[in-house]
């Protein structure tokens, strides 16, 4: 040992590192179609996958019995957990047929057309999502 | 005899990046600047070097967009300066460095960095001539040359996401230069470009955002090129896997 104190560290002279990191995913600035599909298929899948462990939950409710089942079944049928539904068939069709939109622009079959075809999939989205909804709270 | 004419001016706020080597982080300078409706951004930059404070630094040429060297993200889009005019941006204007790319100064960031990628893709520069239909060849001019169009700003790898969160990721400029060799090798090698770009952090790392197809200020159109080196790709491996056809040369 020298006894030297260690050197503080201090900023380098060269160029410096300026990534914009994940964050940069959901920063909604100067962003068009593409980029928003981008983000919102990352947001509903970490969506579509918290519901699967919730799912995986409420199916442990069956080992409980009828009381349980049913207890959950009533809570089921509550209007903010259908509310919840509809959220979920939204996720589900947005990352679903988003995820047509990557399959047939990521193998250039449409890739110079990739922004009509997202607008067209959420047009046929949308048409579903009101149906699903109106079949919901019917 | 009539006054000459004068076009209005307005107050233009701007927010520069600031950071030179050896600072510990960044900050952000403001500077009132006016300026006609008819004046872009890099007008706005070069109007501070000049008047306020000469030791910002910027990169800069043409002022039209051929030369690429502005590229600069104004209010979080990237953009080229020169053809970005502040009557089209809010009060304030907040100029950036391009993301993605390692900053040297202020708003200059190391091309270097950027041209990386590009002598493993084959970067060809060059392609053949396109006359407009009807146009005549000048006089003493045998043969033209044209630039690619891309013009090498920087602009697509800071619009994309995934350059921003991985940086072993070719990007959309470099696997653009591969798609073009495989379109039109000339004499570069088309295999080592195909097998450069066919990686998963070559065209399979792209997420089909298209944020750099959009951005592209030259209609380069990188995300295609990505898709169609994908379906290159794709076809060159079944020809190695089951010996179909014949490798890609």
């Amino acid at each position: 040992m020298s006894g030297q104190r260690p050197a503080a560290p201090v900023a380098t002279a060269g160029p410096v590192e300026r990534r914009r990191g994940w964050t940069g995913w959901f920063d909604p600035r100067g962003r068009r179609l593409g980029g928003w599909a981008f983000a919102l298929n990352r947001l509903t899948g970490l969506g579509l996958v918290a519901y699967l462990y919730l799912h995986l939950g409420v199916l442990f409710l069956l080992s409980q019995g009828p009381d349980g089942w049913d207890a959950f079944v009533d809570v089921a049928l509550s209007p903010p957990i259908l509310v919840m539904d509809v959220v979920l068939i939204f996720g589900m069709l947005l990352h679903g047929l988003n995820g047509i939109r990557v399959g047939l622009v990521g193998y250039g079959m449409v890739a110079t057309r990739q922004g009509a075809l997202f607008v067209g999939l959420m047009i046929i989205g949308a048409i579903v999502l009101l149906a699903a909804t109106l079949r919901v709270f019917a | 005899m009539a006054e000459p004419q004068t076009t209005p001016t307005r107050p233009v706020r701007f927010r520069v990046h600031r950071r030179k080597a050896g600072d510990s982080g960044g900050r952000y300078d403001s500077f009132e600047v006016q300026l006609d409706e008819q004046r872009t951004v890099l007008d706005g930059l070069v109007a501070i070097r000049k008047e306020q404070d000469p030791s910002l630094t910027f990169r800069h040429s043409c002022f039209h967009a051929s030369c690429g060297t502005c590229g600069m993200r104004v209010n979080g889009a990237d953009v080229l300066a020169c053809v970005t005019k502040v009557a089209d941006l809010g009060p304030t204007v907040t100029v950036e460095p391009l993301a993605n790319i390692p900053l040297v100064s202020d708003l200059v960031v190391d091309m270097g960095a950027f041209y990386g990628p590009f002598s493993r893709a084959g970067r060809p520069l060059l392609r053949e001539s396109e006359l407009v239909p009807g146009s005549q060849r000048a006089e003493g001019i045998d043969v033209l040359t044209r630039y690619e169009d891309c013009i090498e700003c920087g602009i697509c790898v800071s619009a994309c996401p995934l350059t921003g969160s991985d940086p072993r990721y070719a990007g959309p400029a470099a696997l653009c230069a591969a798609g073009r060799v495989i379109e039109e090798p000339r004499d570069a090698d088309r295999l080592a470009a195909l097998r450069f770009a066919d990686g998963s952090h070559g065209v399979w790392r792209c997420h089909v955002a298209y944020e750099c197809t959009g951005a592209c200020p030259s209609n380069a159109d990188p995300g295609a090129h990505i898709m169609r080196l994908r379906r290159a790709a794709t076809a060159d491996r079944f020809r190695r896997w089951f010996g179909v056809g014949r490798a890609a040369r």
